[in-house]
């Protein structure tokens, strides 16, 4: 198990969410990021050997459904999606036809 | 009793059912145009203080009004829920109406397109008055959390009506709608509707389409009805029902009559009481309202008995690390590109994503985007996420068991009555427990419904959560008759 979690960690987090912090908002965030070691330390008291993760709660669901065969995957064919007008028109910054976004500079 | 007197006081006019609403508009008594504008004028009027609506979509109110009177006229046939005024949760998209999420980064965004919930319940004859104030993103229990400013519990309006689903709870207390549709990821329609006195429904995961909705935790979200009453909620709810291609988790399995299910007796039904939901930090008045709930149960023909959910506490560590690792995932999509805000004047792209999400998120959407970037980052995936839905899996099948010995499972679903503004619980216990009592059932995919189980002696509602098996919402719906017909 991971020793507490560090500034760096909070730094390093917080630049994967492409979020700002501000220094005074670090012991917060530091606190409770923490938290979820404690969480994680109760979950560990189980013993999850053999136990496939649940992702999708729909598979528990009555038979019926697998039984009837029924995928839920439709056919691979091109239909209709929004129109571009539409979509652009709630565009911050388009010329017209595409996003218009800042420069993307190579770190 | 003294309780129910005061609660009953803060209507102006007690809201007739859908039922007696929806006949008189089919006869022509009622014109469907007429009620709109009659709510609208209540809204006008009570809005200010409660905060109920963010935005209003009267034309479209008003035009679907006169198509169902000019249909009545006509005599042609009309939908289960022609002419009635509801209200939408403003996580939920309504075509060219604001759909703010109740975030700033949200603010100015108009979908080009309806959530599948809300084009069916159109479809069905309802009249949208406008989107409800909710907590940011579906985060909170309070309605706190609000960019817009909080919600207040029409029954005691410094108090919170819970959350995140306040608005559309409250708008159904003050009689702002007939009903409304809110959404619920770790309990978020059943604590609301507990702390305001209503009706609220958790479908099962699957039952109602989640396209359209805005996700917070894709494998927790769900879309529920709010209702004054039992059988109005089932009504909405088999409105809204039903396999959607466009959602790729939506349930195939055919759409049971909800209302006339709950019409069936409770009779003979085996109810289960978890020892678990009745410890330490249950306010001693709400476990008294339950029990009396239990009782009037068995009065009504049900088999008490009590049933084991022993891993019930870890339902939390497992709720915190799963709901926010997905919210983490869905809330990527707000980074000021293609909608939304987009901080001004930045000089690079990861600047401006920076910025833009930045600026435009509260305190608490932050916190959870940050809690679920760690636990699914590098080194970390399998130790937390892929472990808390191990952990899930073994709190499902404890209550695949469980209804393996019992038709429904009955808690209270707060363990406390709503609380004041501004006071965040005090007592970590409570807090805890809260949060227990509904996350177990938004982990299991199960589904339930919360029915007005009386009220403290200050007044304040207590709610009973009545649990039942995937896709058993007509059992939920009896049993939560019975104890609503017992006029706690």
């Amino acid at each position: 198990m991971t020793a507490k979690v560090t500034v760096e960690d909070v730094e390093r987090v917080a630049e994967l969410a492409h979020l700002e912090l501000k220094p005074e908002e670090t012991p917060r965030i530091l606190h409770d990021l923490n938290a979820i070691l404690d969480y994680v330390a109760e979950l560990n008291q189980l013993d999850t050997a053999g136990v496939t993760p649940l992702a999708q709660v729909s598979e528990l669901q009555s038979e019926l459904e697998t039984a009837a065969g029924a995928s839920v995957l439709r056919a691979d064919r091109p239909q209709p999606s929004l129109d571009r007008a539409v979509v652009i028109s709630q565009a911050p910054e388009t010329d017209g036809a595409f996003f218009k976004v800042p420069k993307v500079i190579v770190r | 009793m003294p309780s129910e007197t005061k609660t009953a006081e803060i209507y102006v006019e007690k809201p007739k059912t859908l039922a007696a609403l929806r006949e008189g508009i089919v006869s022509g008594r009622i014109k469907a145009a007429d009620l709109a504008a009659g709510y609208y004028e209540r809204i006008e009027k009570k809005n200010p203080r409660l905060n109920v609506y963010l935005s209003l979509t009267r034309e479209r109110a008003l035009a679907q009004a006169a198509k169902i009177d000019a249909a009545a006229a006509k005599g042609d046939p009309l939908g289960p829920l022609a002419g009635i005024p509801v209200g939408i949760k403003d996580v939920l998209v309504v075509k060219g109406a604001p759909a703010t999420a109740g975030s700033k980064i949200l603010e100015d965004y108009r979908p080009p397109y309806d959530a599948t919930a809300v084009s069916k319940l159109e479809a069905a004859g309802a009249v949208l008055l406008g989107k409800l104030n909710c907590d940011e993103f579906a985060m909170g229990s309070s309605n706190e959390n609000s960019a817009y400013g909080p919600v207040r519990n029409p029954v005691d309006t410094e108090r919170v009506p819970g959350g995140s689903s306040g608005g559309a709870a409250a708008a159904v207390a003050a009689n702002l709608a007939v009903a409304t549709l809110g959404s619920d990821t770790g309990g978020s329609i059943r604590q609301p509707a507990s702390f305001c006195g209503v009706v609220g429904v958790l479908p099962t995961y699957g039952r109602v389409s989640r396209y359209g909705l805005i996700a917070f935790a894709s494998s927790l979200d769900r879309v529920g009805p709010f209702a004054s009453n039992v059988r109005d909620a089932a009504t909405m709810l088999g409105a809204i029902a039903g396999h959607d291609p466009k959602d790729a988790t939506s349930s195939p399995a055919p759409v049971p009559d909800f209302a006339a299910e709950s019409d069936k007796s409770a009779e003979r039904l085996r109810i289960g009481v978890p020892a678990e939901y009745f410890a330490e930090g249950l306010d001693p008045e709400v476990r008294t309202a339950i029990e009396r709930g239990i009782a009037a149960l068995e009065a009504a023909g049900c088999a008490v008995k009590p049933v084991s959910l022993p891993h019930t506490k870890y339902a939390v560590p497992v709720y915190y690390l799963i709901a926010t690792a997905e919210a983490s995932a869905n809330l990527a999509r707000f980074d000021g590109v293609r909608y939304g805000y987009r901080s001004a004047a930045s000089e690079t792209l990861s600047a401006m994503y920076r910025h833009s999400r930045d600026e435009g998120f509260g305190a608490e959407v932050k916190r959870r985007i940050l809690l679920g970037t760690y636990a699914l980052s590098a080194g970390y995936y399998d130790a937390y996420y892929l472990k808390a839905q191990q952990v899930r899996r073994i709190l499902a099948e404890e209550f695949l068991r469980a209804f393996a010995e019992v038709d429904a499972i009955v808690t209270p679903t707060s363990p406390t009555p709503a609380f004041k503004l501004g006071e965040k619980c005090d007592d970590p216990i409570a807090m805890y427990l809260a949060d227990i009592y509904t996350v177990t059932a938004s982990l299991a995919g199960i589904c339930g419904v919360t029915v007005p189980c009386g009220a403290t002696q200050a007044g304040l509602p207590v709610g009973m959560q009545v649990l039942a098996a995937h896709l058993n919402e007509g059992t939920a719906f009896r049993v939560a008759r019975a104890v609503e017909a017992a006029g706690l």
